[in-house]
Order: C-alpha cells, then structure tokens, then sequence
C-alpha cells in the first residue's frame, strides 16, 4: 500500500510505501491524522505549508457495498479549522485500486496564471503507481462541464476525474472538490469547507486517475471481509429506508423536505420560520411525481458511485424530459429553495447545476443566499435574482466574491447579525431551535455547522435507532457525542454514511461493517471499537482546532437563535454552554 | 370531530378509492371526520392504512405515539420510513 506525495512547489512527486503507523488508517481517519501531524495550525490555509490529503476509506475499491467514497482533508480556509468532506465517485475507488492510501498535495505552484493536472496511472513493470504532471491551464476559468468532457477525449473512458471549478482558482471560502458521476458529468463534490480553493492555491486544477491494470485492494481474510459483507448487504436490502425501491431510492435524499417542515424544523427564509408553505412542491415526492409525468414513466434513482446498492441520486427533467440537473439532494433543495424561499423545483435544479459548473458548494451558496435576501440585496422568492448571485460568484465579481467567500462573510460584509453559521460555516437544512441534538453537533464539530458530523436528526425526527423527543435539550450532548464518534468511525470504513441508516436498528449489519474492516486490514476490532477508533479521529480534529484558535468559545449557536423564538413551536436554543462543551470534555 | 390529515410518500396510495381523496399529491391536506375520543391509531384504522407501514405520526407538528387521543381541529401528519441527510 502506497502514499503518494506531490510537491506543487518544484513539480515533483514521490511513491513511498505506507508507514507503519497508517496502516489501520483510511478515509477521514487518515486525512486528519496527516493534516493533524503535518500542517502548521496556524498556516494560512491558501499558502503553501498546508497540505491537501486524499484518502479512500478502508474498504473502498472492494465489493463491500456502497463504499466507494474518498475523504479531502486540509486546513479549511472557510472555518480556520480541520475539515474532511466526503465525496462518492469511482474516483474513489481508482484511487483505492491503485493501493493508494493516502495522497498529499503539498507546496504551491509559482502563480502565473498556470495550472497543472496530475494524472496517476499504474506502472506495470514497477509494481507501484505512478504521477505524472501535465499543464491544465486550458481548462482555467471554464464551466466544469465543459472542462470534464476534454479531460475524457484526452485520457480516454478509463479515467476518473477530480478538480476544482473556477471558484477555486478564485480562493473562494465556498469551493468544493468536484468528482466525476457516474455519467462523466461533474456533479459529485467534497463539497464543504472550501477545500477547492485549497486545491486551486497550489496551482492544481484536476487529478485524473486512470483504472487501467491496476491491482486491486488486497484482503487480508477473504472469508471473514466476506461474511461482512454479506451482513452488510443484507441490512441495506431489507431495511425499509435503504432497500431496492424504498425511500431513498424511490424519493432521494428530499424526501427530507416534507418531514422536516411537518416537525417544525425546516428553515425558511433565512432561518426565520421552521415552515415553508411551498416545501411539498420541492420535496421528494414532487420530484417522483414531476418525473414522472414528464417522462411518462416511472424513475427510480441511482448510484452515485460503483458499488452502491442504496441508490439514492435522482435527476430532476426538463418538460421536454430532457436532464435538467443531477442530483437535486435535500441539502441543495432546501438550501436554493426553502431558505430563499423559493418553491420552483425548475429554478432549483437551475442553481444546482449552476453551481456544479462553477465548483460550489450548494449549502454555502444557499445560505449565504438567504443572509443576502435578507439584506435586501434581491427579495425572498427572487429565483432569477438568485441564479443571477450565482453567475456573479462564478465571474469573480466583487459581489461574486463577497458571496463566494461564505455565509459568515457575506453576512459581515452586509452588517447582518442573522447569520446561520458556525465556525464560518453555513448551517445545513436543520433548524437547532427545532432539533436540539443537531444544534449541539452543529455548534461543537470540528467541522463548523455540519449535519454530518453528527447526524442525531435519525432518532429526533425519523425515528431511525430509537425516538427522541427533538425539542428537549434533555440527553442530547451524549447522543451528539456518541453520533460524532461513530460518524468518524463510518468516514474511516469507507461506507457511505447512509449506511448508518439500516446498521443502527440492524446489528448484524454494523457487526459487517466492522467485519469487513477486520478482513481487509487483519485487525481484531468489535463493535465496541467503533467509538474508540472514532473518538481517537475527532481528538486528532480537536486538538488541530485548538491549535489554530478554534477552542470552546467557538462552539457556539448564532446569538439570534438563542433569543429569537422559532416558528411554529416557538422555541430558542436552550441548549447551555457547559452541556455544549460537555460534548468534547467528556470524550 | 374534524381533523386535517397529511399522507406522504408511498402512503398516498391509500388514497385509491376515495374519490375526495384519489388524486392528491404527497402532503395534501384532507378532512376527516372521527368521533370524540379517537386516537392515532383509530384514524390509521379509518384510512385503512396498515401500522406497520407507518413510521412517524406527527399531531399539530409534534412527533406523538399512536395511542395519542386526538382532538377537534387537530393536523395530523403521517409518514413511513423514510431519511435521506
């Protein structure tokens, strides 16, 4: 097994094997654990001593199900802190297959307008991968969908491709990392916490991995990864949410939308409402139902990426049942719809692939969105308004790139004092004053807000591993804590989070997972291990953050949520600050 | 009593049949008349809509059980399993 590092500064590059203290680490457990030994905490996250660190997870690129997801780590230039974003592509996969581990993009090209590209492909007569650069400055200041197809004529079909848009050659706070689909297109992302801009501040503008030849990842015991993973595709198979034809794949993730506003929790117009009066017409089941009747068929969703068998990415169609945008996730949904108060699923899809063309993270550009509309720069509702902000952000505009660099500094840049963030970081479709738990994993991930990192929405609202109450702060540190543990640990396997879904009430399936890891790495881990492994990941995270002045203090929920009462339930963010910090103290 | 009732996802389909009811999409609201007292689960029953395809049960936005004695004006929520993130 190899790690790769790459010197964008003099353009060189070195294959050495794994070190010994990595060799039960992947996915989000390896990025932040070479982000934590190795940036300086207080670097400028856009200068050339911190490092980029791509790393499948410990089961990616074998036929464990749904797994083929690849953790981007670097020092965030959105929230100062460490960050991991997760992205599902077969770039992932490639990446595995390649026996890469870990690769590190470290330095800083000489800026002169130049990008390269990196393209690792397998040197048979070596036994090992093997780098090569070639100048991308061809595809600086282009539409990603324009960008992908070159990159497919050039290198052939057997690739896979990961880059940045123009958002992060502009060194926005929202740029994603942008990964091929399964169509050739550019629509999967790690797209949170600006880490295309982190790319793009090396003077690297695409990484293309090519599958040819490679050897495969190798399991150390076939018979016990094997009945892992038999464990695990059963639980995806049988469980109501992740099964053929269940909810995620029948509806997408947007099914989200309808339960969220019934609960009181869906944020509206910039976090002012926990209702919005147009959500059944973006929800999930509108999409089904749109499809449907615009193609005159029914459509069920799919993979993001090879391997998966939940299958949950939808394609939103144009009237005359041509693609109008893949995926229209809930996240985006919500961000470009319910919190701009804008109920078109048309103008919505619209947005997303707009933002798909410039490398931007829908969340972000959602939220700042909302803070925007809220300043009156273009009313609530305004769609055309809204897609017009998002072409100002992929020009460079001054408006552009005050949009660009976040919620909280677009909100700084208007005097605005409702801004939904933390640590910089635009929240996600989950309103705290309605579901506590988020609001505690919100304000305490190493992240910044970032439903991820703790999902405890599963058992507040979707009754997923027990029912709890979501507008009690009663017990909901020590369920965000345990969620956050357990996140890091599912970030480390390589399994999609949605797993979690059917492992948390399917124990056979989590005894899998952990199955699985065991026979690819030869370890002896249980299920009680998963939240030592997890817990050992966020400490990592922690102690970078506090390095780089992200201590407690930051923790914390935006004022107007604790003194502004939410509608319908009417209900602030009670949640104290000794509960919030008791979340890491007591790790 | 009268009750504003919501049905979403694969749960609409226990509209067929009812001619007020057939065509509405996911979360269309529809009045149901039951007698004082009825729980949750005797306006399941009502519908016809089978327990062990409903997952949450929300009453005037609230997450309640199925033995939840309802009342007059109240807006019922029913859903299956559904996530997504």
């Amino acid at each position: 097994m190899w790690l790769i590092r790459v010197n964008m500064t003099d353009l060189t590059s070195s294959v050495g094997p794994l070190p010994d203290a990595y060799q039960h680490l992947g996915g989000r457990g390896m990025t932040s654990t070479i982000v934590a030994k190795e940036v300086p905490p207080l670097c400028h996250p856009l200068g050339p001593n911190n490092k980029l660190v791509f790393a499948p997870g410990i089961v990616t690129g074998t036929p464990a199900p749904t797994s083929a997801r690849v953790s981007a780590g670097a020092k965030s230039p959105l929230t100062g802190g460490i960050k991991e974003s997760n992205g599902g592509s077969s770039w992932a996969a490639d990446l595995a297959d390649m026996q890469v581990r870990a690769l590190v993009v470290e330095g800083q090209a000489k800026k002169n307008g130049k990008f390269w590209g990196l393209h690792l492909l397998w040197d048979a007569a070596a036994s090992q991968p093997k780098v090569e650069f070639f100048d991308a400055s061809e595809h600086a200041g282009k539409d990603l969908f324009e960008v992908f197809p070159k990159v497919y004529a050039k290198f052939g079909d057997k690739i896979s491709i990961s880059g940045c848009g123009v958002s992060g050659e502009y060194g926005y706070g929202n740029a994603g990392i942008v990964y091929n689909d399964p169509a050739k297109g550019p629509t999967r992302y790690s797209g949170r916490g600006g880490l295309g801009s982190v790319m793009g501040s090396k003077g690297l503008k695409l990484i293309v991995l090519s599958r040819e030849g490679t050897p495969g990842v190798p399991i150390t015991d076939e018979a016990l990864f094997d009945q892992g993973r038999k464990k695990m595709i059963d639980a995806l198979r049988t469980h109501d949410i992740t099964k053929p034809k269940g909810a995620l794949n029948t509806y997408g993730t947007a099914v989200l939308i309808n339960i969220m506003n019934e609960a009181g929790g869906l944020p509206t117009r910039n976090f002012s409402s926990g209702r919005f009066e147009g959500a059944a017409k973006t929800a999930g089941e509108a999409i089904f139902e749109g499809n449907k009747q615009r193609l005159g068929k029914e459509l069920y969703n799919h993979a993001c990426s090879p391997g998966c068998i939940i299958q949950c990415s939808n394609t939103w169609h144009n009237p005359d049942g041509t693609e109008a945008a893949s995926c229209v996730e809930y996240e985006s949904d919500w961000a470009l719809g319910a919190n701009c108060g804008i109920d078109s699923l048309d103008d919505i899809a619209t947005m997303v692939k707009l933002c798909n063309g410039y490398g931007l993270d829908t969340i972000e550009t959602g939220a700042t969105i909302g803070v925007i509309m809220e300043a009156g720069v273009i009313p609530f509702g305004d769609s055309q308004g809204a897609i017009n902000l998002i072409h100002e952000m992929g020009k460079g505009t001054p408006l552009g790139r005050i949009l660009g660099g976040g919620t909280g500094f677009a909100g700084k840049a208007y005097g605005m004092t409702r801004v939904p963030a933390v640590k910089g970081q635009g929240m996600p479709a989950y309103e705290p004053r309605a579901v506590k738990g988020i609001g505690i994993t919100y304000a305490t991930s190493t992240m910044g807000a970032d439903h991820t990192a703790g999902y405890t929405i599963a058992p507040e609202i979707l009754g997923v591993s027990g029912k709890q109450d979501p507008l009690t702060p009663e017990g909901k540190a020590a369920l965000s804590r345990g969620f956050q543990a357990a996140t890091a640990f599912i970030d480390t396997s390589g399994h999609c989070l949605f797993i979690a879904f059917a492992v948390l009430d399917i124990a056979s399936g989590m005894e899998g997972m952990v199955e699985e890891c065991n026979g690819v790495l030869g370890t002896q881990w249980t299920t009680a291990d998963i939240g030592r492994v997890g817990a050992e990941v966020l400490k990592a995270e922690r102690a970078f953050n506090e390095a780089a002045g992200l201590g407690k203090e930051t923790d914390r929920i935006p004022e107007f949520m604790r003194t502004e009462p939410l509608p319908p339930h009417n209900q602030v963010f009670d949640v104290s600050d000794e509960a919030l910090d008791s979340v890491y103290a007591e790790l | 009593m009268r009750l504003r009732v919501k049905l979403f996802a694969f749960l609409t389909r226990y509209r067929v049949g009812d001619a007020h009811r057939e065509n509405l999409s996911s979360g269309t609201p529809f009045e149901v008349d039951l007698p004082e007292g009825a729980t949750l689960a005797d306006l399941l029953r009502a519908l016809q809509v089978p327990d062990e395809e409903v997952k949450m049960t929300f009453v005037n936005g609230l997450a309640q059980p199925e033995d939840w004695q309802l009342k007059d004006g109240d807006e019922v929520g029913i859903f299956p399993p559904i996530a997504g993130g």
